[in-house]
């Protein structure tokens, strides 16, 4: 080898060093999904750790709660996962309910699966528009809140508030179903399929999406179970766990659907099968609306909970004091604790409630499937590039105010 | 598989320790003592037949006065068998707990958030700080002494002080006891 062309000796390499930089990413990021502040440290575009940071959005609902009567606390707990109010009000109706010991009307239970699938397909619609959106697929997030608007709309029928209509209440439903309300979900029922497939026609095959999401943020099913992630992002790594089948409640398991599945784990995944579950959701509704008849009963008929009826408050002495009862002091359930899960949009949703034996809550703990989902965030994203945050934090479908509360 | 099934399986396996079926509406419940709580949860997760491999969440409830004060309550689920079932560990006021992370890693936040929102100490928890509440906050904020409804300005740099009259009224404040 001719004299100078040999490479740099050992020992000047020796002095050359890297270092990690730490760059803060949020918490007004507008890919956090609200405000998660995420402190990454990186070496290049590598991402050697994550610390995220949470309860910008901490209300304290859960100490709110105990201040509140019973039937207060449903306003309350819809503000939790604002992007899946029925969800939360659900879980929360149920769990008192279970402590009360009442069952509900066919008509009530199949309102309440109607509205629930209904909310799990808005609630896919923004985690949708909003993860394409920070994929660089721009125009997803017009087309999903167009289709979501109609969604809302149905709120504002049944509940006069598109954002948190509070409409499943303890013992039932806030009254009965307006006038239009067929007309409204049948409509909606009957244009969203073919919506589905173009949504579909934007990111399934489409070459820069799945770049951007194959392979990302890839999660086994064991590591799934281990950090408590139960829902979508585990039916992506091939569970088939759907609360929905697992322990049905509001008569699900009368409806004919199937749980959608994918075995890769990763963003992609993740993307096929909430999209899959969106189509189920339409299967369910469709099924629900047939048999939901446009007038009939909306609560139980347990007079502890349910006002009697507004002709007997103005002609009977004691229905006059019932109703007196209930809306000054409100109903008072047995004492004991309760833990009635339901499959939310982003998993499973669920919300214990304690009770002594008065007219408030005890203890009210709603097991936020967001929580969870964060605490996981820096095992999926370790290793990988720091574009990728981005599509993973998409894929976990995070709401803040869930996670916070 | 109802409570009682749930400890005859665990008496072999967990040698010694006592458990208690509790009452329950729903999933069967059981109370164990706190120093049994991680070879119990082993037990819980590998054992055949029941198999508990998910952590759903850690909670818990502030039953002042009565003693001992806290229950920390573990909700467990069982995908290949299909059960849920109510873990209850008494904690006294100055009690702990041994954390359960070594058993399902997900139970790293919600211990956090436990110990946050009510003072309760997780033994061999590697990260017990803040997780909702500000970093420089005082006091635990879900302990049924903690006061609501007090008009204060919002500070993060100084104790809340509140006089035991106020604190009594809070407590009582129209808990109403009516039986049907």
């Amino acid at each position: 080898m001719a004299p100078g062309l040999e490479g740099p000796a050992d020992t000047e390499m020796a002095e050359l060093r890297t270092e990690t930089m730490t760059v803060n990413m949020g918490p007004q990021h507008p890919s956090t999904h609200g405000v998660l502040r995420l402190v990454l440290e990186l070496d290049g575009e590598v991402i050697k750790s994550v610390m995220p940071t949470i309860g910008y959005l901490h209300t304290g609902i859960e100490k709110t709660a105990e201040q509140k009567r019973w039937q207060q606390v449903i306003p309350l707990v819809e503000r939790m996962d604002y992007l899946a109010a029925h969800s939360n009000s659900l879980a929360y109706s149920l769990s008192v309910e279970k402590l009360l010991g009442l069952e509900m009307p066919q008509r009530v239970n199949d309102i309440r699966v109607l509205l629930a699938e209904l909310q799990r397909i808005a609630s896919h619609l923004i985690w949708l528009g909003t993860h394409g959106l920070e994929v660089g697929a721009v125009s997803m997030l017009f087309y999903c809140v167009r289709e979501r608007e109609l969604l809302m709309n149905i709120n504002e029928l049944i509940a006069g508030f598109r954002f948190f209509p509070s409409y499943i209440r303890i013992g039932g439903l806030r009254e009965d179903l307006p006038r239009g309300f067929h007309d409204a979900v049948n409509a909606f029922l009957d244009r969203f399929p073919a919506k589905i497939d173009e949504f579909e026609g934007l990111l399934t095959k489409n070459d820069i999406y799945r770049r951007r999401t194959e392979n990302v943020g890839v999660l086994t099913l064991d590591e799934c179970w281990d950090w408590g992630l139960v829902g979508p992002i585990a039916r992506a790594s091939g569970a088939d766990y759907d609360v929905r089948k697992y322990f049905p409640y509001c008569g699900y398991e009368s409806y004919d659907f199937t749980v959608p599945t994918a075995t890769e784990g990763d963003v992609y995944a993740r993307y096929r099968v909430r999209i899959a579950e969106m189509r189920q959701s339409v299967n369910i509704c469709k099924q629900a609306i047939t048999r939901i008849t446009p007038t009939g009963v909306w609560a139980c008929s347990d007079t502890r909970v349910v006002p009697p009826p507004k002709d007997k408050v103005y002609s009977e002495m004691e229905a006059l004091i019932q109703h007196f009862l209930i809306y000054s002091q409100g109903f008072t359930v047995p004492a004991g604790d309760a833990y009635v899960p339901v499959e939310g949009p982003r998993g499973e949703h669920g919300c214990y409630v304690v009770s002594d034996g008065t007219n408030r809550p005890w203890r009210v703990k709603m097991r936020a499937p967001s929580f969870m989902a964060i605490q996981a965030l820096p095992y999926i994203v370790q290793e990988g590039l720091i574009a990728d945050v981005v599509a993973v934090i998409g894929s976990t479908d995070v709401v803040m105010g869930d996670c916070d509360r | 598989m109802d409570a009682a099934a749930i400890i005859a399986t665990l008496q072999p396996l967990v040698p010694g320790a006592s458990y208690e079926v509790g009452q329950s509406v729903d999933s069967p419940t059981i109370y164990l003592p706190a120093e049994r709580l991680v070879e119990t949860c082993l037990a819980l997760r590998d054992a055949a037949s029941l198999r508990f491999n998910v952590l759903v969440e850690v909670t818990a409830a502030d039953y002042l006065p009565r003693e001992p004060r806290y229950e920390v309550v573990y909700h467990l689920l069982s995908t290949s068998n299909r059960l849920r079932l109510r873990l209850k560990v008494r904690v006294g006021a100055a009690g702990s707990v041994p954390t359960v992370q070594t058993v399902w890693r997900g139970a790293a936040w919600p211990e956090r958030e436990v110990w946050d929102m009510f003072g309760i100490v997780f033994d061999g928890h590697p990260d017990l700080r803040r997780l909702l509440m500000p970093e420089d906050w005082d006091g635990h904020p879900q302990r049924k002494d903690y006061p609501v409804q007090i008009r204060k300005v919002a500070q993060t740099y100084e104790p809340l002080e509140v006089s035991e009259a106020e604190f009594k009224a809070n407590i009582e404040r129209d808990r109403v006891k009516r039986t049907h």
